[in-house]
């Protein structure tokens, strides 16, 4: 066993038995504890968590390579990630926290005084969860074959088993701390290689203020500009001004991913478990210190791992690497399929350019920069076992705030909510833990047989939650009037407008034949994307539920009570208005 | 009474959400070609807001936010134990 395996696995071995134990440690005895950790986390522990949490494979291994390539035009996630948490502290979690109930889906029905209000929004939860749970699981068997050399589904057993044993046993308590953990784990791993890297070309330790520094090679030209000039040079828009389709889509896409995060239930739920209102606003601060931590060192290790690449190619102008001098690196990912190369003028040299006839770059993965950057810039082998655990504990956390999501809107919502509201606490925690075995199972089997929409789910699940969940809830407490048939009817407007758009350019239920107006950009509403329409479908909610509000009246007055009780953080946590 | 402290939270909520917009989707979007044309080191400002400047406004607009409600609380008397 060489070297860098043999740390891969101290690294990813050494994470998991710490997970384990903390799962043991923290185990949950009860439904308070298994939904809410018990409401007794503090805001600083709460924000670590919620930043696991909300840092997913996507955020860990696709950002950065995303924004390499796309420049300036990948600042739209870098807001868009970012932006939702300003909404969450000032309109959503103080007041939902002091309403005081477990779930997403039971303050909508008790806002809304409405069972269908309940089950449309554990139906919006479920669809964006498990569509966001398929690609944690991917996630997960992709680090394990990449890093460790075992076989795909292997790597996904594995994920599934270590999930299942620490989100069963501890619920929420457990995953809290569990996720804590992760953090460490993950934020270590994504910033240690970037100082390092930083350090090497511009000799500034800390990544956002290297990203604007001049380069270490005593040129005294800015690392953006040399940049800027390289990739131009080759035909590449220019890497600081590379917009996307245009002004209007970037507007659309960030708003979409800001208010697609404040209305993620996952997210959501993890403001319950704090003790106070006041706690709540904290806890939304500090997860997005913890958060920014990632998210500003992103586009520096975006940017400088395209230089690398570029330099790598081609050191200087003209002067193109022998294919048959290639790094082990570049070896090593053409191995994946990840990387191609084509000598098309025959000339045994590189030439990557943006002309598709002379490239011979023919392939050239976004995802594999996060991972390749650590071995591109030839940083000791510790530090990439470091980044195989760090992936790992990104995808595994944030599964199990999915899962968790999951299985209490099933349990919680549907089961004990409407079904069978005698059923005994203690009946209510053990089928939460089956539902979450059931749900473990369901998305292992997705990631084994991944659907053959999976890519284009992340994009939904983000719709979804921007389109219907967001606006009912910012209505339920910003119009003390909104009545349940006007929040119904809205939710269900933004949803369909939604989800018809996506499938109408992506092909319903994402098989390409079924696509009914093509997926060409001209057809793009307004240059809009069908990644970037949940913000229209929320605008369609918002108007459809004021104008049905306008001819139906307003809620019942115990129900303005009840939004005004939950405005103020003092007094009685509301009763339930159960039908 | 219930009435003026929410009114005065969302007063807070709209000036903070203002500055939300005008640093994202102002200074990183809309208005991104003409800050480019000033340099923060080797940074583009417009280019900076987007990448950088964005995400440490909005960390320090929830404390800010945090803090003024604190304050409200106890100006109110309606503090959760």
């Amino acid at each position: 066993m060489d070297e860098l395996k043999l740390y891969t696995w101290i690294a990813v071995g050494g994470t998991f038995g710490l997970y384990f134990f903390l799962a043991w440690w923290a185990r949950a005895g009860s439904t308070s504890e298994f939904y809410a950790a018990g409401g007794g986390i503090t805001p600083m522990q709460n924000g670590m968590a919620i930043g696991a949490d909300w840092m997913s494979a996507a955020s860990f291994i696709s950002m950065a390579g995303l924004i390499a390539f796309l420049g300036y035009g990948g600042s739209v996630f870098l807001m868009g990630w970012t932006g939702g948490y300003v909404l969450l502290a000032m309109c959503l979690a103080p007041y939902m926290r002091k309403h005081g109930k477990f779930t997403v889906p039971e303050f909508i029905g008790d806002r809304f005084y409405s069972r269908t209000a309940r089950i449309v929004a554990v139906v919006c939860l479920i669809i964006a969860s498990v569509t966001y749970i398929i690609g944690q699981m991917k996630g997960v068997g992709v680090a394990f074959s990449m890093f460790l050399e075992v076989e795909y589904e292997t790597g996904l057993y594995i994920g599934m088993a270590v999930v299942f044993v620490y989100a069963t046993l501890g619920g929420m308590k457990g995953i809290t701390y569990t996720q804590i953990a992760q953090y460490v784990v993950l934020i270590t791993a994504y910033t240690i290689p970037a100082i390092f890297i930083s350090l090497q070309l511009t000799g500034n330790p800390i990544p956002q203020l290297g990203l604007g520094s001049t380069l270490a090679d005593g040129s005294g030209v800015y690392l953006l500009d040399k940049l800027d000039q390289v990739v131009t040079q080759l035909g590449f828009k220019e890497y600081t001004t590379a917009n996307m389709t245009g002004y209007v889509e970037m507007f659309a896409y960030t708003m979409s991913l800001m208010i697609g995060t404040a209305g993620l239930p996952h997210v959501i739920m993890r403001f319950f478990t704090v003790p106070s209102v006041k706690a709540a606003r904290q806890s939304a601060g500090y997860a997005l210190v913890f958060i920014a931590l990632l998210y500003t060192v992103a586009p520096a290790v975006g940017a400088m791992a395209r230089f690398n690449l570029m330099n790598t190619i081609e050191p200087a102008a003209g002067q193109n690497l022998e294919y048959a001098e290639r790094p082990q690196w570049f070896k090593d990912w053409e191995r994946t399929g990840l990387l191609q190369f084509e000598d098309k003028n025959g000339d045994g040299k590189i030439q990557y350019s943006a002309d598709a006839n002379s490239n011979e770059m023919v392939k050239v993965d976004r995802d594999i920069m996060v991972l390749a950057n650590p071995s591109i810039a030839n940083l000791p082998n510790w530090v990439i076992a470091l980044v195989a655990a760090g992936g790992l504990a990104a995808a595994l956390s944030t599964a199990a705030g999915l899962l968790l999501a999951i299985s209490s809107a099933v349990s919680h919502d549907l089961m004990k909510g409407v079904l069978m509201p005698d059923m005994s606490e203690k009946n209510e925690l053990r089928a939460s833990r089956i539902v979450m075995t059931i749900s473990i199972a369901f998305a292992g089997y997705l990631g084994l047989n991944p659907p053959g929409f999976a890519a284009g789910t992340v994009a939904l699940a983000f719709g979804l939650a921007a389109s219907s969940i967001f606006p009912a809830l910012m209505m339920g407490i910003f119009s003390k009037k909104m009545n349940s048939k006007a929040a119904i009817a809205g939710m269900c407007a933004g949803l369909g407008v939604t989800m018809l758009y996506v499938f109408q350019h992506k092909g319903v239920m994402f098989i390409p034949e079924l696509k009914y107006m093509g997926g060409m950009e001209e057809n793009w509403f307004l240059g809009i994307s069908p990644n970037a329409f949940g913000s229209v479908g929320a605008l369609v909610n918002f108007a459809v539920a004021f104008i049905v509000l306008k001819a139906t009246g307003p809620a019942p007055s115990h129900i303005q009570e009840m939004v005004d009780n939950f405005r103020t953080p003092h007094g009685e946590v509301a009763a339930a208005h159960d039908h | 009474m219930e009435t003026s402290y929410w009114q005065e939270n969302l007063r807070l909520i709209l000036i903070c959400l203002a500055i939300w917009f005008i640093v994202s989707f102002g200074f990183g979007l809309l208005l991104v070609e003409p800050l480019n044309a000033i340099r923060l080191g080797g940074y583009k400002l417009g280019f900076w807001f987007a990448q950088q400047g964005s995400i440490y406004t909005f960390v320090g607009l929830i404390f800010w936010y945090t803090h003024k409600m604190n304050q409200l609380d106890k100006k109110y008397n309606v503090e959760d134990e």
